[in-house]
């Protein structure tokens, strides 16, 4: 805490020394003020330090209703990637001892628990290294962090207070919006008072028990699929489709997974209320839009994951002058708003993926852009990204449906495949979903459109493929890439079968 | 039995049929032959293949009569493949199997019994064989398995199934799952991870899961058609061969044949050695624990040995004659050794064995010596291992006989796999220089098929096939090393980019990150063209798959950097090297996550 401090003052003096020597020569404060320290705003704000820029980096977290607050480093650090993926290796760990014991470890797997408490704490711990790791990284790289919530007064001024103190300001040429976004609670009697959301979940003090996840994007479908490895009963309540946006067939196949495991999903159903019961637990009512039956249950925790918010409210964006849509900033292909000196990158832009390594790139791009002369602007096509489901799944490039969409159903070929992973077989664990398919055009050396894969480790898998796609894959070489064997991820390299031949997916033989 | 874990379309009552069939080589020829006559009906139900069918079927006759005059003109073979032209996928050639129904027809009856014989049923003969029966030839497939000095043997299906990468494999996941206990237990499970693993309870599930995918196998060359003969071969003239089976010596002949008969470790020549070590054909059914145990040899099947020995709680040492892991990346095979030195197997560099005797415990010693200082050392163990290498198998083959010449003991081929005998190809681990690896031997084994008997033109590519160790930590590389990439390219053309980086899981159960490495070595200027990857890691093989295929889609430097990472996955560091090694900047990482 007091080197913290120590950083804090010889930053302040740093401040005084460099804005003395830069007197007179510039008309503002900072080169760049940046907005949020998460993915986009951190990696914005250093790539501009090391570009020689001046930068202001502030970053505020608002306490969750439930009283959850954490560090800098943003969403991804503190309650989403890091923590998601570590609780889904417990989850992944638990299935592991049973495995042991199958290849003839003399380990008792009978009634094995976690220690919610423990993993929590582990969790945690690792979370505020990381925090501390990237506040010495931003000493390191000399961008002043201010642990305020800054809002602009016009576009070119931020104002801002440290810990209730007296009110400040700060003016930069530029300034970059970063401040991501928040879980949605529904508009419900009892949601907030007594509903939690993952910013809650990977801190929360107690075991979560038997858990209503609401929603079935990837937020809750991950929630949902760890909470049933460590041994909770998750159910989850989906109003309309899970992963809504992702390729159908591929959520379809994640969710019959998920069902095989024993996660209840209650389809097009919406919460009506959450009510504490004299036993402290929670009874919601909910209503089938379909049938519209009106039924409840009881549960231990009621996890809202219906959907995020980008954080405009606090930014007096109109004293800027930039323009919203719902609670997003557009922004065009130089992740400009219609302030050309503001920007925006990260979760809070509109219609781009919400993702950690988008936000670090597209926040790079920029600053390189504002500070060293690059051109280069941010591709958004053919991101990859992988649901931590217990058979994960991982894509790149198009779905089904959109490239059908976009090319239409006579130009599409789809190559598909059932597999079955060699270290399965000893545990017998079930092979039904491991399931692999290539959307390519149907002509030429059928350039590939979208690749995708349910089975372990998929985001290890679709790396690759990723930047192979970039590199312009076809079909072609697909099939002459010489596979890795034993692994799942060859699999690729032997699908034969297309959709369209209407010949069964399923292998018959290994091995040769 | 397991087979229920198939999850196959095999009905039960299908499996009970063919059952029987199994049991009597003679039903099953005549089964066959019957089948045979069936498709061969069949196919004239179709207009135009059968006509180019009996056109390709005249032409192999007048070359096979032709060849009895000249053997050498081996590029022939292709050539008339090729006028043949079946009808074949325009843009995917493994398309051509599905798409069109084979044609089978009587062909060539009254020369040879067969169109095709492959000697050797493991992965390159077996892909082979269904391949050539899927484009229409009457095909049959020797496999016999002689014991090893111990008694070991095993089912079809060859090394990779029965002696190599599936019982590697899980061995390997057996000895990651221990691992996984401990981890377990430090993401807060309530287990006790004082553990041992039982022995024969692996060895029997591993011989059991063995065992299926023997019979899965079997199942499938009926029914793919492929006639079947457990014989060990050897040629008569380079049209016939007479296969010794149990029932007493059968002649066949057939127009072409191809030799995948694999190969098998060696043993060095040393006193005691058949005596009492053991080798990789006989680790996976080992019937008792191999304890403390010498691994005499540090290719990648030493160090795979001793690394699920140690991780299954044994105490393996690596024997070392010269250098880690000959032909890949040193520096990469360095950081191997260094992982396994730091989970407690020691390496003895530079030494080699000079006896093994049995002691009256049981036990055995080893004699060795350091070749450098000429000091000589010895221990005691449980069992001695011996990874020296492995040889081709073509002592049996009597291939003077048929007039091929061979390279030590394997066989030189051309760019379509031929011997120097134009009826006699050659695929899988028995040929001269080429990767000795399962999808290489299984691809290499379709391709030929498709060009002897589907007017394929395609020839194998052997170049940047991406391979995996699995020692504890894995390590896995596709394209070429920096040793390489120097050597063809000079230093000063190419550029090497590096990292060691943080996997997010190691950080709860404190796992070493020390060796957690990669690099891409690249061309230098331009677009920086990827020449190679090298990942040492969890889970190398499915992390550098796709990888492949990028490179061979023409990896640049300037795309991998470009393409967005997976978060959080150990695979997305490749997207973030940054550093050269030129740079001489430090290449661990200080931040994570931003």
């Amino acid at each position: 805490m007091s080197l913290w401090k120590l950083l804090q003052v010889s930053s302040a003096i740093r401040s005084i020394a460099r804005s003395a020597s830069y007197l007179g020569k510039v008309k503002y404060d900072y080169d760049l003020v940046v907005l949020g320290g998460g993915s986009a705003g951190l990696a914005c704000a250093k790539e501009a330090v090391d570009n020689g820029a001046r930068v202001l980096c502030f970053d505020y977290v608002k306490p969750t209703p439930v009283g959850t607050k954490w560090g800098l480093g943003g969403t991804c650090v503190n309650v989403g990637c890091i923590p998601k993926k570590l609780m889904h290796q417990a989850s992944l760990l638990g299935e592991a001892v049973h495995e042991a014991v199958a290849y003839g470890w003399n380990v008792n797997d009978q009634n094995i628990k976690p220690d919610w408490q423990k993993l929590v704490k582990s969790v945690q711990n690792h979370i505020k290294s990381v925090n501390w790791v990237t506040r010495v990284d931003l000493r390191d790289k000399k961008v002043e962090y201010v642990n305020s919530m800054g809002a602009f007064v016009d576009p070119h001024t931020i104002e801002y207070s440290v810990k209730g103190g007296p009110k400040q300001q700060a003016t930069a040429e530029y300034v970059v919006v970063a401040v991501g976004g928040r879980p949605r609670y529904p508009p419900i009697l009892g949601a907030t008072e007594f509903g939690i959301t993952s910013d809650d979940i990977f801190s929360y003090d107690r075991e979560p028990g038997r858990t209503l996840v609401v929603g079935a994007g990837y937020v809750g479908l991950e929630c949902a699929c760890f909470l049933k490895g460590l041994g909770y009963d998750p159910t989850v309540m989906v109003r309309s489709i899970v992963l809504r946006g992702f390729d159908r067939q591929m959520s379809e196949l994640l969710e019959a997974m998920m069902s095989e495991r024993g996660v209840q999903f209650l389809h097009t159903t919406i919460p009506s209320s959450v009510e504490r019961q004299g036993d402290g637990r929670l009874l919601v009512k909910y209503r089938n839009t379909t049938t519209e039956k009106e039924d409840s249950d009881v549960f231990d925790t009621v996890l809202w994951a219906i959907g995020r918010k980008g954080l405009i409210e606090d930014l007096n964006l109109p004293a800027a002058g930039v323009e919203t849509k719902n609670d997003k900033i557009v922004v065009d292909s130089k992740e400009a708003t219609n302030v050309p000196h503001i920007f925006a990158v990260g979760d809070i832009i509109h219609g781009r993926p919400e993702l950690s390594p988008v936000a670090i790139l597209s926040g790079r791009l920029l600053a390189r852009r504002l500070f060293a002369g690059s051109k280069q602007l941010m591709d958004y096509a053919d991101v990859a990204t992988t649901v931590f489901t217990p058979l994960e799944y991982s894509c790149v490039g198009m779905s089904e449906e959109m490239a059908i969409q976009t090319h239409g159903p006579d130009n599409i070929e789809v190559f598909h495949g059932y597999y079955k992973p060699t270290e399965f077989f000893i545990p017998r664990k079930s092979v039904r979903h491991c399931y692999l398919k290539a959307v390519a055009e149907i002509t030429g050396d059928q350039k590939i459109l979208g690749l995708h894969y349910i089975g372990p480790v998929a985001g290890e898998v679709i790396q690759g493929f990723a930047a192979a796609l970039k590199s312009g894959l076809t079909v072609k070489t697909l099939l002459n890439t010489v596979g890795i064997h034993p692994t799942t991820a060859e699999e690729f390299t032997r699908l034969s079968i297309t959709k369209r031949s209407g010949r069964d997916p399923t292998p018959a033989s290994c091995c040769s | 039995m397991s087979l229920t874990l198939w999850n196959s379309r095999f009905s039960v009552t299908f499996v009970r049929q063919y059952a029987t069939i199994f049991t009597s080589g003679s039903v099953a020829t005549s089964i066959l032959q019957n089948k045979f006559t069936n498709s061969s009906i069949l196919s004239f139900h179709n207009n135009d293949k059968p006509r180019q069918r009996t056109l390709y079927t005249m032409q192999s006759n007048r070359q096979g009569k032709s060849q009895m005059t000249d053997t050498t003109d081996s590029a022939n073979i292709g050539g008339i493949g090729a006028a043949a032209a079946a009808p074949q996928h325009p843009h995917c050639d493994r398309q051509t199997m599905y798409d069109h129904q084979p044609n089978r027809q009587q062909s060539s009856r009254g020369t040879y019994d067969y169109d095709l014989v492959v000697i050797g049923g493991g992965s390159a003969g077996l892909a082979c064989a269904k391949e050539a029966v899927q484009n229409g030839a009457r095909v049959a497939c020797l496999d016999y398995v002689k014991p090893t000095p111990i008694g070991t043997k095993w089912g079809v299906g060859g090394t990779c199934v029965n002696v190599g990468c599936i019982p590697k494999k899980l061995m390997h996941q057996a000895s990651l799952l221990g691992e996984a206990v401990h981890e377990a237990a430090a993401y807060g499970w309530n287990v006790d991870d004082k553990i041992k693993p039982d022995w024969s309870k692996l060895v029997s599930s591993v011989q059991n899961h063995i065992k299926s995918v023997n019979w899965v196998t079997r199942v499938d060359l009926r029914d793919k058609k492929v006639e079947y003969i457990n014989g060990l071969g050897s040629f008569v003239d380079r049209h016939t061969m007479v296969a010794k089976l149990k029932s007493g010596d059968r002649t066949i002949t057939a127009q072409t044949f191809v030799i995948a008969v694999g190969g098998r470790p060696r043993y060095p020549d040393i006193p005691g050695a058949v005596e009492y070590g053991i080798t990789s054909d006989d680790l996976f059914s080992l019937d008792h624990e191999p304890g403390k145990t010498l691994v005499v040899g540090a290719g990648y099947i030493g160090l795979e040995c001793a690394g699920f020995l140690k991780g299954l709680g044994y105490e393996p040492t690596v024997m070392v004659r010269s250098i880690v892991l000959r032909g890949f990346d040193q520096q990469m095979a360095e950081l191997v050794a260094s992982s396994m030195d730091e989970r407690g197997i020691p390496f003895l560099r530079k030494t080699v064995p000079l006896s093994v005797t049995k002691q009256d415990n049981g036990k055995l010693l080893v004699k060795y010596k350091n070749t450098e200082t000429g000091e000589e050392g010895e221990d005691t163990y449980d069992t001695v291992l011996w990874a020296v290498g492995r040889k081709g198998l073509v002592e049996d083959l009597n291939l003077s006989n048929a007039g091929v010449t061979t390279f030590k003991d394997k066989i030189q081929v051309d760019t379509k796999e031929a011997t120097n005998v134009a009826n006699i190809f050659a695929v899988g681990d028995i040929i001269y220089g080429k990767p000795e690896l399962t999808p290489v031997a299984v691809l290499a084994g379709r391709l030929l098929a498709r060009r002897l008997y589907g007017g394929s033109n395609q020839r194998m590519d052997y170049s940047d096939v991406a391979t995996t160790v699995f020692t504890p930590l894995e390590y896995a590389c596709v394209g070429l090393s920096e040793e390489d990439a120097v050597k063809q390219h000079g230093a000063d053309g190419v550029e090497v980019f590096h990292g060691y980086y943080k996997p997010t899981e190691f950080f709860i159960p404190q796992k070493s990150v020390r060796y957690c490495y990669l690099k891409a070595v690249a061309e230098r200027t331009g677009d920086q063209r990827v020449y190679g990857l090298h990942y040492l890691g969890p889970v190398a093989g499915e992390v550098i798959q796709g990888f492949a295929a990028a490179l061979k889609s023409g990896l640049t430097i300037n795309t991998l950097i470009n393409t967005v990472g997976i978060h959080p996955t150990t695979a997305e560091e490749f997207t973030r090297l940054s550093i050269t090694k030129r740079s001489g900047l430090d290449p661990t990482p200080a931040s994570c996550c931003s």
